[in-house]
């Protein structure tokens, strides 16, 4: 966008008037989250329009998806949001079940609940702890993946896997929870609670730069929030109360008792990077509420391969099936018609929806806000490129 | 330890070789750039973060510029539309520079080897490659593993993989 | 609302854009004439009643022509009305040799990426977008890559593909 478009536009320009320039960040920079390249239309200080491009990390999921049968695409749905790779299986086995209109077993969704949401906190901790990188706080990035290590533990003892997992088949579970996992968890769950009130929240959350840097800063309303397509943490941090795991059902979610967790402008205004921020610090909370509940409930005995079927073969038809991951809405549109591959996989990637946003909520920011408004939005290029 | 040195009688000298010592100091303060493209980088970030900690191995600091950084970890799945920055930042390293491909998708394309239209099948296609690691994503203590290598490979005690493409 | 009381709404304002109705797919939908979707759309955002505030996803689809079928592409978009809780998919069957479909990005800003993803994986054209170019792949790239006649490159700018 020229600056005689932006004029016409009526945009914001910036106060000190004068010359704008270009300026580009990545794609290969510390704080673009992964290869993503903006191009920044600024005074120098303040930013007048932001160009995202993408595409730097394409790497033809949907092309493979047309060759690969839906047990084969699993491990590629897992690559794509690589933070939150069950939660991307179990968006994808999801689609396939409704398809085939199959059941899973009792202990299949309790499990599946407990990885999802241990999954969701070690997305999280990522996000929360490079959203402090990215302003200058190196110490809450270590205490971050010092917790998530204990997560990915707790996978690589499940499934063999730490980051990748292919764990959650359509119908079922690749393995079942070894002896004694449940306490090792429970153990976790009360430990990791006093660390996000004792060391994260007065360390990072309730920090007086940290407030400073992100309060205030890249609001998006409620209004626009819809229109422009965010879901997940950026949905609800501009107040939006919707949750696809209690509004739009996949899975057993309405068994617990949890709160969906709201922006509410405590900081400063609703809808700024504070409260998408603290959004994610809530959930990760809720989440570990809903782990307890899970595993108490959980049933013991039962295979949780019974209900896999040899050969997943995907009806004649077309579904679009959602669910919440850490980022948001991850929908899967699948056109089969009947034969061994799906005709067509369409992801929608929460992500690719959450950083169109970053040209308006960015309109008379400084150049360093870009930096805590790209951090609050949480992206993967993994998904948005897919 | 067999050392290069010896030890000059009558003080406090010791005699090396400039070239020991130069190779020493290099492979001890290993600074990599940060140039992580997808799911490897986050096994990197680990590698770096606490449990695992590169710095102990000289490896400081991540540099974010190519002009204050040893080695590149091409982590994650190079494109077609990324190659040529990739290539760029690999000529803006200063000498001595290295190149750690890091994953199966920066090895040969990895997952995406065979409907992957969009997908550079190896970054060793358009600069040379020191050290291959693979796994996908391979665990931190293989990218420790790889960077212990590319110290075997700096101190000459194994040669250069791709000296070849260099030279030319 | 009920996907029949949604199609009986539309048809009491805009009878001509229902072209046909899916009621037992996994997901309801709706075929809709290109040349009714700008107007349809619209209905759907603004009637207080409909409202859907979301669009949750445009994808393109490249059917090949089978039999007595020709090749087509499709122009899927699905909406959502966080207020009623109620969905709707709507489908513009596009012919092959002229892909062009009006564009929802007006209405709908997350669209304007959905759409250029569109328009570079399968070549459909959005009449009325703000700004149509290619997202995913390179500004340069040949070809549209979700075709199913798509053939890769041998190379691109001089590095092999293969």
């Amino acid at each position: 966008m020229d600056t005689r478009e932006l004029i016409l536009q009526g945009s914001r320009l910036p106060q000190r008037g004068g010359d704008l320039m270009t300026l580009n960040m990545g794609p290969q920079h510390p704080s673009t989250h992964g290869v993503l390249r903006l191009e920044l239309t600024t005074d120098g200080e303040e930013v007048a329009a932001i160009r995202p491009h993408i595409g730097y990390l394409h790497r033809c999921f949907e092309k493979h998806c047309e060759v690969l049968t839906p047990p084969q695409i699993i491990p590629y749905t897992d690559r794509m949001d690589y933070l939150a790779a069950m939660n991307n299986n179990l968006g994808f086995a999801v689609a396939c079940e409704r398809m085939l209109g199959l059941q899973v077993p009792e202990k299949v969704e309790h499990l599946r609940v407990v990885v999802a949401e241990l999954n969701r906190i070690a997305s999280h901790l990522v996000a929360i702890g490079t959203c402090g990188l990215d302003l200058g706080a190196l110490t809450p990035y270590f205490f971050c993946f010092r917790d998530r290590e204990m997560i990915l533990d707790f996978f690589e003892e499940i499934c063999g896997a730490r980051l990748l997992y292919n764990y959650i088949w359509v119908g079922g579970l690749s393995h079942d929870f070894p002896e004694g996992m449940d306490d090792k968890i429970l153990r976790f769950c009360d430990y990791f609670e006093a660390r996000i009130d004792n060391e994260l929240n007065p360390l990072l959350s309730f920090n007086k730069i940290f407030i400073k840097r992100n309060a205030d800063i890249g609001v998006v309303p409620a209004e626009q929030a819809w229109a422009f397509g965010l879901s997940g943490p950026s949905l609800r941090g501009s107040g939006v109360d919707f949750d696809l795991r209690r509004d739009d059902p996949y899975s057993i979610y309405d068994r617990f008792q949890w709160k969906v967790c709201l922006g509410q402008g405590l900081m400063g205004t609703v809808g700024d990077c504070w409260d998408r921020y603290w959004v994610k610090v809530l959930e990760m909370k809720e989440s570990l509420f809903i782990i307890r509940q899970a595993l108490a409930a959980r049933p013991k005995d039962g295979d949780v391969r019974e209900a896999v079927p040899s050969r997943v073969k995907l009806p004649v038809g077309e579904i679009y099936c959602r669910t919440e991951t850490p980022r948001g809405e991850l929908g899967y549109y699948i056109v089969s018609s009947g034969g061994n591959t799906p005709d067509r996989v369409k992801v929608r990637a929460p992500a690719f929806s959450n950083l169109c946003v970053i040209d308006t909520a960015s309109r008379g920011m400084l150049l360093g806000d870009v930096v805590a408004i790209l951090g609050s939005l949480d992206i993967v290029l993994g998904e948005i490129d897919r | 330890m067999n050392l290069p040195i010896e030890r000059h009688e009558g003080g406090n000298i010791i005699l090396t070789s400039a070239e020991w010592l130069v190779n020493e100091a290099i492979a001890r303060s290993l600074w990599p750039m940060t140039f992580g493209l997808a799911c490897c980088a986050i096994e990197m970030m680990a590698a770096g973060a606490g449990r695992f900690d590169l710095a102990r191995f000289g490896s400081e600091v991540f540099r974010p510029t190519p002009r204050q950084a040893d080695c590149m970890i091409v982590a994650g799945t190079v494109t077609m539309k990324m190659a040529s920055r990739v290539k760029l930042l690999y000529e803006q390293m200063p000498e001595p520079k290295f190149v750690i491909s890091m994953g199966s998708c920066a090895n040969c394309g990895g997952p995406y080897w065979q409907h992957g239209y969009h997908v550079l099948k190896g970054v060793d296609r358009i600069i040379p490659v020191d050290v291959y690691i693979p796994g996908c994503p391979p665990r931190p203590e293989a990218l420790l593993e790889g960077m212990e290598l590319l110290r075997d490979i700096i101190r000459g005690k194994k040669p250069r993989q791709g000296a070849e493409a260099r030279s030319a | 609302m009920e996907f029949d009381d949604l199609i009986r709404h539309i048809r009491a304002a805009l009878p001509e854009a229902v072209a046909e109705e899916h009621p037992e797919a996994f997901s309801p939908w709706i075929r809709v004439e290109r040349g009714q979707l700008p107007e349809l759309a619209r209905l759907l955002r603004d009637d207080p009643s409909l409202d859907f505030a979301q669009l949750m996803c445009l994808s393109g689809v490249h059917v090949p022509a089978a039999g007595d079928a020709p090749e087509t592409l499709w122009s899927v978009i699905h909406l959502f009305s966080p207020r009623h809780h109620h969905k709707l998919g709507l489908k513009v069957v596009l012919d092959a040799a002229d892909p062009v479909c009006p564009s929802v990005a007006e209405l709908w800003p997350t669209a304007d990426w959905h759409e250029r993803e569109s328009y570079d994986l399968l070549g459909i054209r959005y009449l009325g977008h703000p700004d149509l170019r290619r997202i995913l792949c390179p500004d340069d790239w040949e070809g549209h890559p979700l075709r199913k006649d798509y053939q890769a490159p041998a190379t691109y700018n001089g590095m092999p593909l293969d």
